[in-house]
């Protein structure tokens, strides 16, 4: 019988043949955390004896979460970070530079890595053909010290995107609608592995996006194959050394296969509170919003911040609607500034804040007062996650954000594409 | 130190019941994101957003029980942690999601899966970790839990993941 994408990696990682259900100590190629994890990920490396990392060059901590720092306790772990990072070696990705999973993808994961991170969308390296996981602060300080970590290997639920993508209709609308189906706790310790007719159509920040959120369904990973497409991206970030084919096997023994037509998918949204909670935006009622976030490491690359450019050029946010966009990495910054989409974003309205993760985790740069309502890009809308347990969170491709925020309501950005 | 076999511990306790998807934000607000130096003064806040003033009520050694899917969301290991500074004894639920699950582990919080629906709130609740049942003793009925993964016995033995990797000098699984 041949391997899942899962199997093929965590075998080559733990120096035997390994299938669904084993479990296994495996060597671990990237290990990170954030100002969020990192802190408690250090004391408990202090804790059982660690002063080192084993793997210094590819042991990141990143500051991203509360960037620039709003308070003195979070300017503090910011501070035992960079401490420790000079310290120990490890890299660190300061103030500024951009979120986590961005500079990851950009800089860090390759096809056929294990990566584990202290943040639950570690999945998103996923996207390049790594077997890419997210797990508590102890897991991740152990990788650290030791550069390994145990895992049982997950049974693999196959999810096949066939048919076509209407217009209108983006990746992020085809990763709610899938988690609609199948359920917040429809792939828990799943992997799932993406594949279909339309996989050659979905680019990289598209595949980005849709790994990015598969722990919303539970899943442990969400991975695609490697292909021209990751070759193209890495080439493009000087790293096309990294590149190599990961696939399944033909004969891959899968748990399920989905097979999602893309025909039928329409913009989607998930409404409060929970992801799943899933519904086409043209079945809503008009549901007034106060706040519009665009960004995030689901929706904060150049293809979304230039889709919600176009839609916005020369239109202005509603009156009443707070519209924020975030780039998800300098690079996207300094990018999306030369192409002329940060000016139009101010010129309509917008707040355009620093490369980090903004308002998504509720400590910074934009908590929904009480009764408000955002409509953001971002992968999660549980209660309370913005900062305010009254306030209620909407989620949405950058399309339906940037025309939601020009209509003040949550709108089908079909009309204006 | 005394070997904490946690196979052979009974644990006793009342029943907090919660219901399907509760997330790590509604038992770890972000909002709170600066207590995480100070995880004592942030468990007077744990699981507010869902039963405010849990914490108050309640006792060391009692439990919390959810439905599916307990713990979704983000990876943050303060949400157990803070649990267990409550004084929670266990988490039941009828499915963990897996980094919840992991996390609580790891911090020495034994995480169960059973059947919830047999359990209402306030029920006082006998819990045998080595016989893999839970005795409510106010509902005079016996609930069966599905046995830890060997390796999550290891390490909760040992008293967590730290624990057991400074005791063993690296893995021993």
């Amino acid at each position: 019988m041949g391997k899942t994408i899962s199997e093929k990696i965590i075998s080559e990682h733990a120096g035997r043949e390994l299938k669904a259900g084993d479990i296994a100590v495996v060597d671990v190629d990237v290990i990170m955390s954030h100002d969020g994890t990192g802190p408690l990920a250090v004391s408990q490396l202090k804790k059982m004896g660690f002063s080192m990392v084993r793997k210094p060059e590819k042991s990141i901590f990143f500051i991203d979460h509360a960037s620039p720092s709003p308070r003195k306790e979070l300017s503090n772990f910011h501070k035992g970070l960079r401490d420790f990072a000079s310290q120990s070696g490890a890299k660190l990705s300061d103030v500024g530079e951009g979120i986590c999973h961005q500079i990851l993808v950009e800089s860090y994961a390759c096809p056929g890595d294990i990566i584990i991170g202290a943040d639950s969308h570690t999945c998103t390296s996923g996207a390049l053909g790594a077997f890419a996981t997210g797990m508590g602060s102890t897991d991740t300080a152990v990788g650290y010290a030791l550069a390994k970590t145990w895992l049982m290997v997950p049974r693999t639920i196959k999810v096949n995107f066939n048919g076509k993508i209407n217009k209108g209709v983006f990746a992020k609308d085809l990763i709610i609608y899938l988690i609609g189906k199948i359920t917040s706790d429809g792939a828990t310790y799943r992997a799932l592995e993406f594949g279909g007719e339309i996989i050659d159509e979905l680019n990289i920040d598209d595949r980005f996006t849709i790994s990015n959120m598969a722990v919303e369904a539970g899943a442990k990973t969400g991975i695609f194959p490697s292909d021209d497409i990751t070759r193209e991206y890495l080439k493009n970030h000087g790293r096309e050394n990294c590149f190599r084919k990961i696939f399944a096997d033909k004969d891959a023994e899968y748990e399920k296969v989905i097979d999602i037509n893309c025909s039928v998918i329409e913009p989607m949204v998930s409404q409060p509170h929970t992801v799943d909670n899933a519904l086409p935006v043209s079945s809503l009622e008009k549901i007034k919003i106060n706040q519009v976030f665009i960004g995030t490491c689901t929706n904060g690359r150049l293809s979304d911040l230039r889709i919600a450019a176009s839609i916005l050029k020369g239109k202005k946010a509603a009156s009443g609607v707070r519209l924020i966009v975030i780039p998800a990495s300098r690079e996207i910054y300094i990018k999306a500034l030369k192409e002329g989409l940060l000016e139009t974003f101010i010129e309509s309205g917008a707040v355009v804040q620093p490369p980090g993760c903004g308002p998504c985790v509720g400590i910074h740069q934009g908590v929904p007062g009480d009764g408000e309502v955002c409509l953001s890009t971002q992968n999660r809308n549980f209660k309370g996650r913005m900062g305010n347990p009254d306030s209620f969170i909407y989620l949405g491709s950058p399309a339906t954000a940037a025309w939601s925020s020009i209509k003040g309501y949550i709108a089908d950005p079909r009309e204006v594409l | 130190m005394a070997k904490d076999k946690s196979k052979n511990k009974i644990l006793t306790g009342v029943s907090f019941k919660f219901g399907d998807d509760i997330s790590t934000d509604l038992i770890a607000p972000g909002r709170l994101y600066h207590l995480r130096s100070n995880l004592p003064e942030m468990a007077k806040h744990v699981l507010e957003d869902a039963d405010p003033g849990f914490a108050d009520k309640v006792k060391p050694g009692d439990f919390v029980v959810g439905g599916r899917n307990f713990g979704l969301g983000s990876s943050r290991e303060h949400a157990p942690a803070i649990m267990k500074i409550a004084g929670v004894g266990a988490v039941l639920a009828k499915s963990f999601a897996r980094i919840f699950f992991r996390n609580s582990i790891n911090v020495g919080l034994p995480a169960l899966v059973c059947d919830t629906d047999k359990i209402d709130d306030g029920d006082e609740l006998e819990i045998s970790l080595k016989e893999g049942v839970i005795n409510n003793k106010t509902r005079n009925l016996k609930v069966k839990f599905n046995p830890l993964p060997d390796v999550m016995i290891k390490i909760l033995d040992d008293g967590g993941l730290a624990e057991h990797i400074k005791k063993n000098k690296g893995f021993n699984l």
